[in-house]
Formats: structure tokens, sequence, C-alpha cells
């Protein structure tokens, strides 16, 4: 039950109720875990690990694999190296990855623990990589924790060849996604016939087939030479600010690849976008087959249009979707009145209300806001849907409101994590949960005596 | 199952074991064992360090304190200080249920947190944890308020027991603090006696209450998981008892406030709450029962026990009454599955007790138990109590206070004189628990604190037809075709628990094990190889 939520405000500064984010460690995990043969690693005690694997295992409903330094009360007085050094030990001698890749949590950066010195006077075996990254609990979110691993393994692996010649490849990255939108970002630029690096790559790792044997490292994710190369590329193409643009960054930093920050390419201008800018840097056409699904997404939104216009929305999760369904849902006629993200990022108020100029109505914006907030914003002013992630069935059902489930986590559907939202295809399949969860709704509370066949 | 005699089974283990550098070999062979029914005595190596590195199912004192003991609790705000992480991970994940009492608040779908910030850990955060019970107090006006303690809390000195003190002075309210940081102790245990001393020393006996109960009882270690404490609660009160408190399934932290004015105190989750009991017996003289109601078989045995602790005649006579009429709903059906079953295997690893638990549920449908571990158990809950004056004491068990209780002096009341006790101990798990491994199967395996390798070792090795265990193995054991049932959470069913629960949870295991898709699994084309085919016309 959520009949607890006041309409009424009061004033919290301290207490945050219900988040829309989590800790910086599980985004490093997961982008870990699009490494080829990588096993994620966790410098702390080992519940967050748990937690971590448990909550990414209800998302994807596969197998989550990493380890933990394990943490005791001596660890934290005395520091984890012993532990992180036996642990590597263990790593290497029974689940033999080709990479290790460190988060510290909360406990370790608390204590201070110096990861980089400690892997320095670890005598790692020939052919192995050991990445580590900065990622305490208490900065950011879960997106920050992602950038943050994606960053690291920039800093710490990518390469310039000596004689700088580029490899005529594209850096891509997608960004805190789905392997189901990394399907289609790579089926895109395979349409296109550009060459690229996309990183990580989640895709065949955590959507792979029962097929009745188990791989400990499924046979997706980029590699380490692909990683190496990065330093080669044209340019860098991020997608989302929020989950990307930092390594990016770091890439020119490193080695000088133009960096291109763009939204997430979700919904047909973010799309759009996307490919222009690919078209820019490569000099390649966008193929009539990519073309056409353009045309049937405007095709079935000025068919559909009825369903959607002028319809309340509150749009709640991470950055880089909210503000790419808040795009969205604009380009669809429907009214975003509440939008929200947990990640504390002034920037993200920026990028949306820039969205809004022309939005002739009220509406509420915040980054680093919970659901508790998301609830009495509705209590006070009633949306015709949600957008977001399962934690908001809590406001549907108090509110009896439809939701429809995008971004992380969904963890009470399926099937989410291998079809995509990103890209024309995915706006496709967007547009048929919305307009599905407004007709059932209109359905359910349409008398009998009006009820239609055809909407 | 391929092995079945022990001389197969220990080179199983060999080469489980041989993948091992040889210091984490050595410590990982002293918690694995095989059941020898020759033996008298069996001793396994448990409740100690995880190695690092080693992937092991293992959580934290915080997840066994806030997640697992004082979760359930639904009249409660469980405000967490901390990075936004812990609070956030706790929140709904460990199903277990809670309906509002009349006129009560339920704060169950909600979590609460501090979310410190760098800030924080660099000037402290009691400054914000105040103001975050100022603010929950302001929105929720809850009776009672627990603080749980995230790592970064105890390493920067936050002073949350004073916190608490003053706040329940400022606004009339109960405010409890829990010093159950993630780094203490070895495993989510730690965090379960932490808990336990705490509600014991600031909650238990904090009010007096008249109560007009035949038979007033506590139910203890019951976490309400898909229902269980429902389906408890409604075979008890058909019988006639009445539940004072639980402790924490479906609970009350109102009710944990007069829980001491119960007569006998059931104890289902043994390693989790026992710490509890034990000091329930020694302030008030309240005895505790060892009972079970997971599996027709162990239900039935509890009641009885129950009845006979009592000793009322006309208890008794309801008793059996109502263990009729349940057994009739379903008695055909599980049958049925006993059948549908027989000669299966299954592989369990879960809990401090459920591994336990769960091993007459399925020797009732037909399903053999061949391994069984726990997560993070005692020895005592593997050999029984008896062994605890010989379990030697680490580092990491120093760490955690022991609470010493003395016999309240007002309160204490010998619900039932010693030589009672004697005799009823001689016919029950009265003050007592017998642990896993005498009920076990000779030749079956028994391991502690199980990890990735062995789990996949195992699987491969025996090719058991169910694996439980929880999700982070669920869906490891369903790529190699083995269905897996969730054992901590009940993945997304129960009540398991009474009489119907069996049946909820046979007819769960058989939608499993029978579920077309393990008959998919190999593509016709890859088994029929001489495929013969014409183009564009008939044969």
């Amino acid at each position: 039950m959520q009949d607890l939520v006041p309409k009424e405000y009061k004033e919290r500064n301290s207490l945050v109720i219900n988040p829309v984010k989590t800790c910086q460690p599980i985004g490093a995990m997961y982008a870990a875990l699009g490494i080829h043969g990588a096993l994620p690693h966790s410098h702390g005690s080992q519940g967050c690990c748990s937690y971590h694997r448990m909550h990414l295992t209800k998302h994807f409903r596969e197998p989550v694999v990493a380890s933990s330094s394990s943490f005791t009360e001596g660890a934290s007085v005395f520091g984890g190296r012993a532990n992180l050094e036996t642990a590597l030990k263990n790593i290497f001698a029974v689940y033999d990855p080709e990479v290790v890749a460190i988060n510290t949590t909360c406990l370790s950066e608390t204590i201070g623990d110096d990861i980089g010195s400690i892997i320095n006077g670890f005598d790692v075996p020939a052919g192995k990589t050991i990445i580590h990254a900065s990622t305490p609990s208490y900065v950011g979110s879960h997106i920050t924790g992602f950038s943050n691993m994606v960053k690291a393994v920039i800093k710490q692996v990518s390469e310039k060849n000596e004689d700088a010649k580029t490899n005529n490849k594209i850096n891509l990255i997608p960004g805190f996604v789905d392997p189901g939108d990394i399907r289609e970002i790579k089926r895109i630029l395979e349409a296109m016939g550009i060459d690229y690096i996309l990183f990580p790559d989640q895709s065949d790792v955590l959507d792979t087939p029962l097929d009745g044997s188990y791989d400990m490292y499924p046979e997706g994710g980029v590699t380490i030479p692909e990683l190496k190369d990065t330093g080669n590329s044209q340019a860098t193409i991020a997608l989302g600010e929020f989950a990307a643009s930092d390594p990016a960054f770091e890439l020119e930093k490193k080695h000088d690849v133009k960096p291109y920050t763009l939204k997430s390419p979700v919904g047909i201008k973010a799309t759009d976008e996307f490919l222009m800018q690919l078209m820019k840097l490569t000099g390649k056409e966008v193929p009539a087959e990519i073309e056409k699904e353009r045309g049937q997404l405007v095709d079935i939104i000025a068919d559909t249009h009825h369903q959607f216009h002028g319809k309340k929305v509150a749009v709640y999760g991470d950055p880089d979707i909210v503000i790419s369904l808040t795009e969205f849902v604009l380009s669809l006629g429907m009214k975003p009145v509440h939008i929200l993200t947990g990640t504390p990022d002034k920037k993200f108020e920026e990028t949306v209300a820039e969205m809004m100029e022309s939005a002739d109505w009220k509406y509420n914006l915040t980054a680093g806001g919970d659901l508790f907030q998301l609830h009495q914003w509705i209590k006070n002013d009633q949306v015709d849907l949600l957008l977001g992630n399962s934690y908001g069935k809590l406001v549907a059902k108090q509110e009896d409101v439809p939701l429809v489930r995008v971004g992380f986590p969904i963890l009470d559907r399926s099937v989410h994590s291998y079809l995509p939202t990103i890209g024309y295809k995915g706006a496709i399949l967007l547009v048929e949960k919305i307009s599905g969860a407004l007709l059932d709704r209109k359905d359910r509370d349409t008398d009998f005596e009006l009820i239609e066949f055809v909407l | 199952m391929k092995n079945n005699n022990n001389a197969g089974i220990e080179d199983v283990l060999d080469d489980v074991l041989q993948s091992y550098p040889a210091k984490s070999m050595k410590n990982r062979k002293e918690h694995i064992l095989v059941k020898d029914k020759k033996k008298d005595k069996h001793k396994i190596k448990a409740n100690t360090r995880t190695i690092p590195g080693i992937i092991t199912n293992r959580g934290c004192a915080y997840a066994g304190c806030r997640g697992v003991v004082l979760g359930p609790l639904k009249d409660v705000v469980q405000l967490v200080h901390g990075p936004i992480g812990c609070s956030y991970y706790a929140w709904g994940m460990r199903r277990h249920q809670g309906v509002a009492a009349e006129g009560g608040k339920n704060f169950i779908n909600y979590t609460f947190s501090t979310d410190m910030q760098d800030s924080d850990v660099v000037f402290g955060g009691e400054r914000k944890l105040k103001e975050a019970i100022k603010e929950a107090v302001e929105i929720f006006n809850p009776s009672t308020i627990m603080i749980t303690a995230t790592c970064p809390v105890g390493l920067i000195g936050d002073d949350i027991n004073n916190i608490a003190k003053k706040a329940e002075e400022e606004y009339g309210i109960t405010v409890m603090a829990f010093n159950c940081e993630g780094y203490k102790g070895v495993s989510q245990s730690a965090g379960h006696h932490i808990a336990n001393n705490e509600i014991m020393a600031n909650l238990v006996g904090i009010e007096d209450k008249e109560l007009d109960h035949k038979y007033p009882i506590n139910l203890m270690g019951e976490y309400n998981i898909g229902g269980d404490a429902f389906e408890i609660e409604r075979i008890l009160e058909k019988i006639g008892y009445d539940i004072v408190a639980s402790f924490s399934g479906n609970g009350t932290a109102d009710q944990i406030k007069y829980s001491h004015e119960a007569d006998l105190n059931l104890v289902q989750c043994h390693r989790s709450i026992n710490y509890i009991a034990e000091m329930f017996e020694e302030k008030y003289g309240i005895p505790w029962l060892k009972v079970n109601f997971l599996g027709v078989d162990a239900t039935i045995k509890a009641l009885r026990n129950m009845a006979e602790y009592f000793g009322d005649p006309e208890l008794k006579e309801r008793t059996e009454k109502v263990i009729a009429e349940e057994l009739a709903q379903i008695e055909g059906p599980l049958n049925r599955y006993q059948e549908l079953f027989e000669g299966k295997t299954a592989f369990l690893f879960v809990g401090g007790s459920r591994a336990h638990h769960y091993q007459n549920v399925f020797k009732r449908i037909g399903i053999e138990t061949v391994v069984a571990g726990y997560e993070f158990g005692h020895r005592d809950d593997y050999e029984g109590r008896e062994v605890i004056p010989d379990i030697e004491m680490t580092a990491d068990d120093r760490n955690i206070p022991e609470l010493e209780v003395t016999k309240d002096d007002k309160k204490y009341n010998m619900r039932i004189s010693k030589a009672k006790k004697e005799e009823l101990q001689q016919k029950m798990p009265l003050d007592y628990y017998e642990g896993m491994i005498k009920e076990m199967e000779d030749g079956s395996i028994v391991i502690d604190d199980l990890n990735h390798h062995e789990h996949i070792k195992l699987t491969e090795a025996l090719e058991p037809d169910i694996f439980c265990s929880g999700i982070k193995d669920k869906y490891t054991s369903h790529k190699m075709g083995i269905f897996s049932k969730q054992l901590h959470s009940y993945d997304y069913s129960g009540p398991y628990a009474g009489f119907k629960g069996h049946l909820q949870f046979a007819e769960d295991i058989a939608a499993g094990i029978l579920n077309p898709s393990w008959s998919y699994i190999n593509p016709p084309w890859k088994d029929n190889v001489e495929l013969a085919g014409t183009i564009g016309g008939v044969r």
C-alpha cells in the first residue's frame, strides 16, 4: 500500500523514500559484464556483490556472476590489500577469466584502499587483464558507476598505434541499455556498412540461449584487443550524456579521438540525430531498409495520434532514458507533466527544460528526486500514464494509473531485455506498449453500451 | 543420480576440490562431508569466513538484520543510514508479506534512506540522520523507527545509538539503532544476532498487557515469505492458539513490546532467532519449542508437540480434528504427486534452516535430497545444539557483542516446572534443535557455504532433478537444463507452509519439472541426422 503518501508537501532534505536510483557499484558490474571473458569483482563486504548480482539477475533472468573481496571487520580496520590479493589468486586459479574488472564500494572507498597500487604489486598471469574503477556508493548513482567503469576501461586499456593511423572505425558507447538495444544499434551500424567498436557489449552475455550447457563466460562482450584499438578509431559516439559521455571524453584526452555525445536514440528525433551523426562521420548513406522503418514509424504515429494527443504522462527513471522518453512523448502529442530522475545532476534539468520550452502547460522537473516525490506530484496533478521502471507500480496501483515499463530495472515483466527501445524499431514497440496501455484502460472504463471494436 | 555409493561420491568431491589452490582446498574440504550412518558424529566447519574471490552466495550483516529479521515488521519505519544502495536493495525483494493491523500503519512497501553523500562521509552523517528522523516523524508519525547502519557508518563513527536515544525522548516514540554494518561477522548470520540482541534489550517487555488468552504463543523465526505466516496463523487460530507476537513475519513492533506475556515460543528458523528464544527463557521463564511448519509431516509433529506442551486434553482433541480436516483436503493430490515424482532427486542450498526443513517436504512427494547445505548456518544447525559448547569462537564472532540477560524479577514466571520440562524433553525438541545431518540419508552430501564452482561441479556429477537455492544460482541451473526453485523467496509463489502449502509446493515443483520447455532444449535437426528432403517436388 502507498496510502501513507500525503497530498500535502512537507519539506524534506534528508529523508529519501522509495528511491529512483541505486548505488555506483551495480552500474560498474553491469558495464564489466559487457567485456568478453570478464569477471566483475566487488572490493568490499560480500553483501554488496550479492545484492548487485541478485538485482541484475532479476532484471535479465540470466546468470550474473561476480566475485567479492569478502571484507570482515579486520579488513575494514587494516585495509583490504590482503583480501584483494587472495581474491585475485583464487579467481585466476578457479574461474580463469580473461579479465577481472574491480569496482570499489563505500567500504573500501571510506577506508581509502589504493587499488591501483595493490594491483601493481600483483603478479598478473600472462595474457590476463585487470581493470579497476573507483565507484564510491555515496556519489552519484548506478549510472555514475557505469560511466566510471567504462571510463576506467578506456583509461587503462585503450592504446594508440605509433604511426597514428586510423582504423577507420567508429567507437560506440551505448550507455546503460539492454542487450536488445545493443543488438539494434549493431544492426543499424551494419546496415549502413560502418565498422565499429561497441563497448560495453552485453549482448550474447545477458541474453544467451538455453541449450543445456552453462558457460560462465558466454561468447559476447567487447574483447581486450578491440578495447585497445579504440584509441585508433575515427571518432567516438556516446549515446547518453550521463552514462556514456565521460568515457568518450577520456578517449579524446588520451588519444585525441573526437567525442560526439548524443541523446540515447529512443524515439524518432533522437534516432534521426543518431543516423545523421553517423552519416556525417562516415559519409555512409542510410539504407532503404532503415528509411522504410522510419516511414513505418511515422505512419503509425500519424494513424494513431488520437490515442496519445493531450494525454498527461509522468516519466521517471535514469537520466538518459528519461530525456529521450520525454522528447518522444512530446513527439507523440502527449504532455509530460512530471519528469524525474534519481540521479543527482542539474544538467538533466537543463536538458529537459530546453525540450519543454514550447510546452504551454505546467510541469514538474527534478534531478535527484524519489518516487515518493513523484507520487505527491501525481496526487496534486493526476496523469493518464506512468512511464518508467517496475517500482512505479506502487504509484500506478495506488493512483489507478496505467504503467508502461521502460528502463531499469524491470523485475515484474519479462522479454524486455531481448527487444529494443532504441531506434525506429524500438520506437514502434514503445508506441505499441503505450497505445496498448492507454486503450486497455479506455476499454476497462468504457460502459458496455459504448464499447467499440475500432479504436 | 549417477553416483549412489559413498566411494563414488568421494571421487566426485575430490574432483570438486582439485580445482582449488592448496590453501583454499584445505579450507573448503572441511565444509563438506558425506553422511555416513555408521558414524556417531559428523563434524563440519561452518560460520567461518568465505575465502575472498570464491564466488559465494552469502550476503552481509546488514542484510541479515534489516532484510531478514527487521524487514517484515509492518508498523516500523526502517530507516537505513548510509548510501542509497543498501536501502534500495532491501526494498520489497524478500517477499515478506504483511497486512496492516486494523487501524495500524503498514510500511512494508516503502524504503527509507538517509542517502549519504560524500560530504556526509567526510564530515559525519549525524546531522542528516537526525533530520531524516524528524522528517519521518512529521510525515508518517510512526510508533517505531529502526535505524540500521551500513558499512561507512561504523567507519566514520556516527553515533546512531545516541541519536536514537535522543530522538526517542524528543518525539515520544520508540527509536532503535542497529549496528549491523555489512562488514561485521562472516555472513547474514551476524546481522540476525545483532537484531536479536537489540530487540531483546530495547523492545521486548517495554510494555505490559493483560491478555485473556488460553494458549498464548509467540511465533519466532517465521518471516511470512510468500504468505507462510498467514497459513500458519490460520491453522493455529483454528486450533485455538493466540499469537501474541511474531518475530517477525506479519508482525509488529507494538506486539513485540508485550511478547513476554506468551506461554510458549515456537522457533521455526533456529539460526536467525535462537538467541532471542534462549534469552526469553532466561529472562521470563518461557521455554521454546523447535517447530517446522514446512511439510505436512513436520507440521503435524509440531502441532502435536504444542498440544502436549500445554497438556490440555481438549486442545489435543481439537488439534487432531484440525489435522484430520486439513489432511483430508490434500492427501489425495499429494499422494498422486508422490507417485509422479518417485525416484527424483533434489539439491538444496538455502538458509540456515530451510535446507533442513524442506527435506521432509520433498520426501513426502517422493523426492530424495542428495545434497543439502546452508548459506549461513552454524555447526549447531548442522550437528545439533549439543555441539554448542565445542564451537570455537573466532575473531569475527567476538566482534558481535553477546547480550547478557538475567532473570526479570517482576516479569519472570516459570511456565512449566523443571521436572515437567525434563519429561517433555524426552518427547519433543523443547529448548533443543537436532540439526540437519541426523535426518539425512546415508551417502548424501552436506556442504556449507556452497559456491559457484561447487554448484556446477556437483550438478554435473549428480544430475539432480531439482536445484533449490536463490536467484543468483537459479538461471545457471536452468542453462544446464535443470529446474531451479528458489527457496529463499519462493520465486513468485507461496504459501508453502502447513497442509495446503505443501500441495501448492508440489504443484509448483510439477509445473517446473514437467514444463515442456525442457524437452525443446535440443533442436530436432540435432537429433535427426538422416534428414532427407526434396526440393520443389514429391519424393
